[in-house]
């Protein structure tokens, strides 16, 4: 299937509109996102990217422009219907908790949704071992690590099994191995479902993992393109405030001490192999 | 100034059913003018030793020295208001703790409280924010009206005002870009240097460890198991998993560089620069010995 | 001190008492409350307290916590029994030393209070530490179920108090990391002049309020975004089970009833 499951055309919206001197969080801004691909939306802070979210929900509208998702045009009465088919897993891991406990949590969008008993029973221990919390039902939520809270707020927004999961800076206030799990997640998720995943971040690492990358600053589209063709144009990255990959770093840290690599790697290992080439052709 | 702590124990809520055992039997030097990392995965009492490092939290076993005062467990302590004025901390998230009308207020409330007069305090606020790349322009501002970024760095601000000798930073990146990332901690490595600071980091990141400090603890399970240098510390990959950590990224890149080439690099390299350096130097030796 | 006080807290476990549904000993708790005065003799409060003995034994708490974690209440318990024994002047002359004298009725009536006020907190401590707060709020919701129909918004207190009991933790720990983040910076509110520590108590609050305010921002828009519409039309995802044991143990408090007052003089 490859329909298209979110798409933004020509998105303008400023807050504070009447004010003329503020300039738009998202400026005539177009993309569209296909079923079953992994997106990720990167920019520093403060380049829009967290309006894009907002104007993804439909907490926020366009006051320019349009916002299909699920196939619907995103308005008041289309609101509550394309909510249900997307969960949504924002920054910080305990002001999303709802619940008690962590069963509790998980189901909350069912019983919002009206789901019956023994249906949520089910949904909720499903959807707690897809993200390995299986274990964690009546734990409360001050008990448990970040990661593990964000991972519960995953399997919230799964048990609802939502065509989309949009993560907003899901892994930023997260200590590495919390990142680690949440990203880890994600991508067996990916294997397992083939569900489509909208990734914001300023992690480049993480976004390295997605099909497609959006580089957004200043409310605009900056790049667009596989991660490989996005991490090539290495400075104008740099430049907006992003950190490139680990590997890529070291490349060009290597060639401003003369070693001229060919290549832009995306992996260690790719690295290790051409110096390797490198070293052995001397 | 030197801080020593000798067989601390700590529990919190001590003597209820909620007792919580978070540190045993720490034992940990920091020397003075050193830049010590405190490393170990959460939960293993890094931030519990932090606390006992200005005597917000005090023993329930054991004593810490800090400075010439010694505060011990079971011994009232009064007066603690020197130790920690000498001793500043920086807590996670510490925007949260912002919260006078404008930041050149905000600022001031520390060296305020310790006696410094308003002139004073009001030339450091200037001095320190100019310090920490900050538009002149916020000092009238509120503290609120900043953007995330900005506000982290006028309350490091605020701590940095009251002069401490001792400066503790608990994760201070945490939840910034990666430039803003990397903008606060060269600015606190260029303020131990030009400060002579003694500099306590907390830290997940291994590659902060490794790059800026001259001194390394582990923590694990609330005991403090392993000081030592950075190089020794991050070259025992085998011990660093043992603690559930993981050896800084560019340690792993020079290890399967060495294992693919079957050669040995220089030194153990602790930051991206090095290691490129040694890469270099490697490369071409290989080619000299053609 | 704080971190001492017991009373209001959970200690998870699986205790007879624990594993009872909240609406029994919700009900429970009220008509122990109305029960208690029933009592009027040395034995019937005899009575009185070797049952709530027995409550807390089946509870498996130790007795030792419960005290210790009740110490604040004592003071209060012991202010009132000396209250009753200065200012009680009937029956005979016990004790005269002075300007204190104490009579036979006073001691007595001492004694009664202390019981009735000492059983009163042990049950209704008893409830709060062996259920879950959101169990509570589960039985009060469906206690309170049939004032629906005076549009009381039965759900919507329910849902206030189940986040409120949810986020107290979480801000107990921002409390303790703001208090020790200004502490830090020189402000402290355990020490010094009155007039100092009033001063203390802004660094604290005002970030408080901003952050609660921002968490209450965060919670409302995803609780929004998982569809969160009000009551209606929503399932509940947790069941109440009434069993056995939570209809026996109101038999055994009408047994008690009938017991008190064949014994009351």
């Amino acid at each position: 299937m490859n329909s298209i499951i979110m798409s933004f055309e020509n998105v303008t919206f400023t807050y504070m509109q009447e004010d003329e001197s503020v300039k738009p969080a998202v400026n005539d801004l177009s993309f569209s996102i296909q079923d079953g691909e992994w997106i990720a939306l990167v920019g520093h802070n403060g380049s829009g990217k967290s309006t894009i979210a907002k104007l993804m929900n439909g907490l926020l509208f366009p006051q320019t422009g349009k916002v299909e998702a699920m196939g619907k045009l995103m308005s008041e009465e289309s609101l509550w219907d394309i909510r249900s088919q997307m969960g949504m897993v924002f920054q910080n891991p305990d002001n999303q908790f709802v619940g008690a406990t962590v069963q509790d949590d998980v189901a909350f969008a069912l019983e919002n949704n009206g789901v019956p008993h023994e249906e949520m029973v089910v949904r909720v221990k499903e959807a707690l071992q897809q993200v390995k919390m299986a274990d964690y039902l009546d734990h409360e939520p001050h008990h448990l690590s970040g990661g593990q809270k964000q991972r519960v707020a995953i399997a919230g927004a799964l048990a609802l099994r939502p065509r989309l999961l949009i993560l907003d800076e899901a892994t930023s206030m997260l200590d590495p191995q919390g990142r680690m799990e949440v990203i880890e997640t994600i991508r067996e998720l990916r294997k397992a479902t083939g569900l489509t995943v909208i990734s914001i971040t300023h992690d480049l690492e993480e976004a390295a993992l997605a099909d497609r990358i959006l580089v957004m600053n200043a409310g605009e589209k900056q790049l667009e393109g596989k991660p490989d063709a996005v991490f090539r144009s290495g400075n104008e990255l740099t430049n907006l405030g992003l950190d490139l990959p680990f590997s890529m770093r070291m490349t060009h840290l290597l060639r401003e001490v003369g070693i001229e690599l060919q290549g832009e790697h995306m992996t260690e290992d790719e690295l290790v192999d051409e110096l390797w080439t490198f070293y052995s052709k001397k | 100034m030197d801080i020593l702590l000798q067989e601390v124990g700590y529990s919190y809520a001590k003597d209820t059913p909620f007792e919580k055992r978070a540190l045993t039997d720490v034992s940990l030097h920091i020397p003075s003018g050193s830049y010590t990392a405190i490393i170990g995965h959460t939960g293993s009492g890094k931030s519990t030793v932090l606390q006992h490092l200005n005597a917000l939290l005090k023993p329930t076993e054991g004593s810490v020295m800090i400075g010439g005062r010694k505060i011990e467990a079971g011994v009232k302590a009064k007066n603690l208001r020197d130790v920690r004025r000498q001793v500043g901390i920086v807590f996670q998230f510490p925007e949260q703790q912002l919260f006078d009308e404008t930041v050149l207020k905000d600022i001031m409330f520390g060296p305020l409280n310790y006696g410094v007069s308003e002139e004073e305090a009001s030339r450091r606020a200037h001095e320190l924010v100019e310090q920490l790349g900050l538009p002149p322009e916020v000092l009238t501002k509120s503290p609120f009206d900043l953007s995330g970024g900005q506000m982290r760095r006028v309350a490091i601000a605020g701590v940095l005002a009251m002069e401490p000798d001792v400066l503790v930073l608990d994760e201070p990146t945490a939840g910034l870009d990666p430039r803003g990332r990397r903008e606060i901690m060269d600015l606190f490595h260029r303020l131990h240097i030009e400060k002579g600071l003694t500099t306590v980091l907390v830290t997940h990141s291994m590659e902060d460890a490794a790059r800026y400090a001259d001194n390394v603890a582990i923590m694990h399970n609330g005991r403090c198991v392993v000081t030592g240098e950075p190089v020794e510390i991050f070259s025992n990959e085998e011990q660093l998993r043992d603690y559930r950590l993981e050896p800084p990224r560019t340690i792993r890149l020079q290890q399967k560089l060495e294992d693919k080439m079957g050669i040995k690099l220089d030194s153990i390299s602790l930051t991206e620069e090095a290691l490129a350096k040694n890469i270099a130097l490697a490369l071409s030796e290989g080619r000299d010995s053609e | 001190m704080m971190e001492k006080m017991i009373f209001g807290r959970f200690i998870p476990g699986n205790s007879l008492i624990h594993q009872m549904d909240p609406r029994a000993k919700i009900s429970f708790v009220f008509v122990f409350i109305a029960i208690v005065f029933i009592a009027n003799s040395a034995i019937t409060y005899g009575i009185l307290l070797g049952f709530t003995l027995l409550v807390v034994f089946l509870s498996k708490i130790r007795l030792y916590f419960l005290i210790n974690g009740l110490k604040p209440v004592f003071i209060l318990l012991i202010f009132t029994f000396l209250l009753h024994i200065f200012f009680t002047r009937e029956g005979d002359l016990l004790v005269d030393i002075g300007f204190i004298k104490i009579y036979e009725e006073g001691l007595r009536q001492g004694i009664f209070i202390s019981v009735r006020f000492l059983v009163l907190v042990f049950i209704t401590s008893i409830l709060t530490l062996t259920t879950s707060p959101i169990s509570i709020t589960d039985g009060i919701e469906v206690l309170l179920g049939p004032f629906k129909r005076v549009k009381l918004p039965v759900h919507e207190l329910a849902l206030m108090m189940s986040i409120s009991l949810r986020f107290i933790p979480t801000l107990m720990d921002e409390t303790g990391k703001i208090l020790k983040a200004q502490m830090a910076r020189g402000s402290d509110i355990g020490s010094g002049p009155v007039k100092d520590r009033i001063k203390a108590v802004v660094p604290l609050l005002i970030p408080l309020f901003v952050s609660a305010f921002k968490r209450a921002e965060d919670l409302a828009t995803a609780m929004e975004v998982r569809g969160y519409r009000g009551g209606e039309g929503r399932t509940r995802y947790r069941q109440l089970n009434w069993r056995l044991i939570d209809s026996l143990s109101l038999v055994v408090l009408v047994g008690l009833a009938g017991i008190l007052v064949y014994f009351r003089v």
